[in-house]
């Protein structure tokens, strides 16, 4: 709710934001740090808002720059190595804070861990096979191996152990780094990429292959905020400066992951233990209260984008009936339009609506378009030629045909194609919480995240209740907008 | 009334009628007649401007039916197609009241006209509330030329009206029809390739044959002075009995 109503905020164009608004990616480590920083920031007396699991790196970085956030957790192999690659920044943490500065961004010291990419492997396999480092699975290039988007494209990551080890590894898939564990269990994988950091290393049996060659840069935690940060959040943030050590963030890690403790809470408990802050309450909303939230989110997400298609498309639609060869231009755009990942549209707009519902809603409506325009072109194509000759008889002008006669004989087929998109715009919906929108995709990511299936439902199964109640509601709206003449079966 | 000089139609480069002049005569009854595709309905629609000649023109009360004037001439002119081309959208009143309602008439006025047309046509009024796909087809015909008449048009343009009925139903509603016709004396072009029901409506015949005219005049002169043997085998190819 909280967030639904930011974003109307923001659409709405006021400027009423929080003064400390901190990022985190949509992995547990990422979360446990962005609620740190949160309730270090909140205890300094500064307003504070964590937009959590916002998605990769790319959409933090950019969401930096932009200013839609203030901080986030970031490694600073990741800085050099993949942000800033292409700057190919020689020297120590210096070099890379003058780098940062030229943005106006600045970075926190260490926060004492580092957690490093790794290959992992099931110990069993592992053991048979004899393969204790990266250089002993170069030998086997019988095995299947499945790695995370992110570590298939960096160019720290795979494309550079390919090359040190000289991997020739004939399958190599990539996969969500979520899925990976189940299918490293399952036998479908054999090796994935891990963070050093991770729980699931012990509690799954992993051997963590040694990187012999030494390719994998150290990958110290620290957080990135802008320049303009108060000082009181900096100071407040220099606070965790060397604070957690390895195995300090694996068994918070655990806890969030393994042992099912919310986020915030493990944030909380760490915070009082070892930096003496005041306990602040978790406010932990019922499961109620959190699925009507996320329903006024989602809906909110699904009725302004299908309102604003609505608005563009039919136009379209009726100027493809007409002139056909616009039309098929017209179709051919919003057809394509249709092709584009949802989450490549999300980082295209970053960078010109920042985070939030905004850029959700604006890829929703891009998606929502062909079926409106392609179902209003042919319902107003598909008319008896007959019959609109007979309305031209008439003496009716253009404009009267098309709505007294043309529009209302093809509203069964635009209701039906703003009906695909609306039931459409629900499923595309849960992809904003991966830039901040909320929705049913909040508690999806959360759960695919920490394997919490009751979690994925929590999310899901509204999804799929609210698209089968916006299909009875279409049907209901059918019988007052589809004029009653059209509804009947030929008496003869 | 109307006046065709010198009209050609071509489609996709084809010439598809004339050069043809012809003349419908107010208050009489014109039937263009001949096998199909030999121009009849291009010629009907050339009337009231639903096409657009490609040479020489088109003139209703001594103007020019253009894209222009076209809107203003189809008010004054009522057409009717083979299913009645009735909206399934509307009722029976709805579709017959469509022009008039969109012109501003009031309700009682509306309520009135529809209610004399409907007596006039032998239309149950309380069919009326029916939607196209709840009446039959001579039903249908009916409610289509109540939309025809409904501005109390100089012209009736009818393709092929009655050519999708039975045979019980046509020759009951072609009794109406004429019935009609006489009572309003309108200027009527109806076309159709059934020579019995051309003598029956028909003041002048115009029978075409490939986008020209074979011969135009009476059933008697077609019959009796043939211009050429296609006049002639045009209507003996028709079995059923004429007198």
């Amino acid at each position: 709710m909280r967030r639904a109503l930011f974003a109307l905020l923001l659409v709405a164009g006021c400027g009423a934001r929080p003064e400390v608004i901190v990022g985190s990616k949509k992995f547990t480590e990422s979360v446990l740090l962005g609620n740190m920083a949160e309730q270090l920031v909140a205890a300094a007396g500064l307003e504070a808002l964590h937009q959590q699991e916002l998605g990769g790196t790319r959409i933090l970085w950019d969401a930096l720059l932009a200013g839609e956030i203030d901080l986030y957790p970031e490694y600073t192999g990741t800085l050099r190595e993949e942000i800033l690659a292409g700057e190919r920044i020689a020297g120590g943490d210096d070099a890379l804070r003058a780098a940062l500065a030229s943005r106006g961004l600045r970075m926190t010291g260490p926060l004492g861990f580092s957690n490093t990419y790794a290959v992992g492997m099931r110990e069993e396999r592992a053991k048979r096979l004899g393969i204790r480092s990266l250089s002993d699975l170069a030998r086997h290039p019988e095995l299947v191996l499945g790695f995370s988007h992110e570590f298939l494209d960096r160019a720290d990551c795979w494309p550079a152990v390919k090359s040190r080890y000289r991997m020739q590894h004939r399958s190599v898939r990539g996969l969500d780094h979520e899925v990976a564990y189940s299918a490293l269990e399952s036998g479908d994988i054999h090796a994935t990429d891990l963070y050093s950091t991770d729980p699931k290393i012990q509690q799954l049996r992993l051997r963590v292959l040694e990187d012999d060659l030494h390719n994998f840069p150290p990958y110290r935690a620290v957080f990135v905020h802008r320049a303009d940060l108060a000082p009181a959040a900096a100071a407040a943030l220099a606070r965790l400066q060397g604070v957690i050590d390895d195995r300090e963030m694996i068994a918070l890690n655990a806890r969030a992951d393994l042992d099912k403790v919310d986020e915030c809470e493990v944030a909380a408990g760490f915070l009082a233990r070892d930096l003496r802050l005041a306990a602040r309450p978790c406010a932990e909303a019922g499961l109620a209260r959190r699925i009507w939230d996320r329903t006024v989110e989602h809906l909110f997400l699904v009725a302004v984008s299908l309102l604003a298609a609505l608005i563009v498309a039919l136009p379209l639609g009726v100027l493809s009936a007409k002139r056909p060869h616009v039309g098929k231009v017209v179709l051919g755009v919003v057809g394509v339009l249709q092709t584009i990942p949802s989450l490549a549209l999300l980082v295209l707009f970053i960078p010109l609506m920042g985070i939030g519902a905004l850029p959700a809603m604006a890829a929703m409506f891009l998606y929502s378009l062909l079926p409106i325009v392609r179902n209003t072109a042919t319902g107003l194509g598909d008319i008896a030629p007959g019959l609109r000759e007979s309305a031209e008889a008439l003496g009716l002008p253009p404009g009267a045909r098309l709505r007294l006669v043309e529009l209302p004989m093809a509203s069964r087929a635009i209701l039906a194609g703003i009906k695909t998109s609306a039931v459409l715009n629900v499923g595309t919906a849960t992809i904003g919480a991966l830039i901040g929108a909320g929705g049913y995709g909040q508690p999806i990511l959360t759960g695919i995240r920490q394997g919490d299936h009751a979690l994925i439902l929590e999310g899901a199964l509204p999804a799929a209740a609210l698209a089968l109640v916006l299909e009875a509601l279409f049907g209901l709206v059918e019988r007052l907008v589809v004029p009653r003449g059209l509804r009947l079966e030929p008496s003869e | 009334m109307l006046e065709v000089r010198q009209v050609v139609k071509r489609f996709a480069g084809r010439v598809a009628l004339g050069p043809l002049d012809l003349v419908a005569e107010t208050g009489k009854n014109t039937v263009l007649i001949g096998p199909s595709g030999c121009g009849k309905s291009t010629l009907l629609r050339l009337l009231n401007g639903l096409l657009l000649p490609d040479a020489g023109s088109v003139s209703f009360a001594g103007d020019p039916v253009s894209p222009a004037t076209a809107l203003g001439v189809r008010r004054r002119m009522g057409y009717v197609i083979q299913d009645g081309g009735l909206f399934p959208h509307l009722t029976a009143r709805g579709n017959a009241a469509l022009l008039a309602g969109y012109l501003g008439w009031t309700r009682t006025r509306i309520d009135e006209r529809t209610a004399e047309l409907a007596a006039l046509v032998r239309l149950p009024e309380d069919l009326l509330g029916r939607y196209p796909a709840q009446l039959s087809g001579g039903q249908r015909q009916r409610v289509s030329l109540m939309r025809a008449l409904m501005l109390d048009p100089e012209v009736l343009l009818l393709d092929e009206p009655l050519g999708a009925l039975d045979p019980i139903v046509r020759s009951e509603l072609q009794e109406d029809l004429r019935g009609v016709f006489r009572s309003l004396g309108k200027t009527v072009v109806l076309v159709t390739h059934d020579i019995g029901e051309a003598w029956f409506f028909g003041d002048v015949l115009v029978l075409l044959r490939d986008g020209t005219i074979a011969q135009k005049g009476t059933l008697d002169d077609l019959m009796d002075r043939p211009a050429d043997p296609f006049v002639t085998r045009f209507l003996n190819a028709q079995r059923s009995p004429v007198r």
